[in-house]
């Protein structure tokens, strides 16, 4: 067998289909979480260890920088979350047809959408 | 047969199962603790100290960390062996990602002991 055979894996000629977006996102977004769970736990550990470490956190979490990076991390979530919970509809057999599946790809996009906003508003 | 020496559970079905279980579980905690948020407006220290001391929550919370790990190791495994690949990178694709995994192996077990820190150091 030939050592080096062709593949045709050239990413600028593949157009990727809204499941293939779902897709992409879902593990972009799973990855982002290892750091994620960083900031997490840091937020955990600053909520709980004494009252005024509490009041320093709610503070701290009305400056801009800090809001934009505990937004970026809870989307990442709440997208991971959705899409997650897409797999496991899926996985009981529903929405398994291509139809289905470009259906259930959107929804998951409005859906995140509509959370990834919602955290928004309850942060500002 | 090639064996997956590196992937969690060493068998594909397995890890399959595992990554389903350990999200049911995440979703599950983390609606908990969204729900516990939602529930409290104007939430103050005593109020959420008093979530994470009760014994039931430390438990989730302690499953919730387990799960964690599991996934994310499962998670991380299929990612990296999709991308990081002998034809993409030669020879130096399986040092890459025995690296990416020891970095990783590293700072979980971190998490983990800073966590079980963050919920058992509460008093």
């Amino acid at each position: 067998m030939k050592k080096v055979r062709p593949v045709n894996l050239d990413m600028s000629t593949i157009h990727l289909p809204v499941t293939g977006w779902v897709s992409i996102l879902h593990r972009i977004s799973g990855v982002v979480l290892l750091g994620g769970v960083l900031v997490l736990l840091w937020l955990l550990d600053a909520s709980l260890r004494s009252q005024d470490s509490f009041a320093h956190l709610q503070a701290m979490l009305s400056g801009l920088g800090v809001k934009l990076v505990v937004w970026a991390v809870l989307s990442a979530l709440a997208y991971h979350l959705v899409a997650g919970i897409r797999h496991l509809i899926m996985d009981m057999g529903v929405g398994e047809t291509l139809e289905g599946g470009r259906r259930g790809a959107k929804l998951v996009l409005v859906v995140a959408l509509g959370v990834i906003a919602a955290l928004g508003v309850w942060l500002w | 047969m090639v064996t997956a020496a590196t992937s969690f559970s060493r068998s594909g079905v397995s890890d399959w199962l595992i990554q389903r279980f350990s999200a049911i579980i995440l979703g599950a905690y983390t609606l908990f603790i969204v729900g516990f948020i939602v529930a409290h407006p104007g939430l103050d220290y005593t109020t959420w100290k008093s979530l994470f001391i009760h014994p039931l929550v430390r438990i989730f919370s302690l499953a919730a960390l387990l799960a964690l790990v599991a996934h994310a190791w499962i998670g991380l495994w299929a990612v990296i062996t999709d991308y990081l690949t002998s034809r993409l990178l030669g020879a130096k694709a399986i040092v890459l990602r025995l690296l990416v995994l020891a970095i990783f192996a590293v700072v979980t077990f971190a998490y983990m002991a800073w966590a079980v820190q963050i919920l058992w150091g509460l008093q």
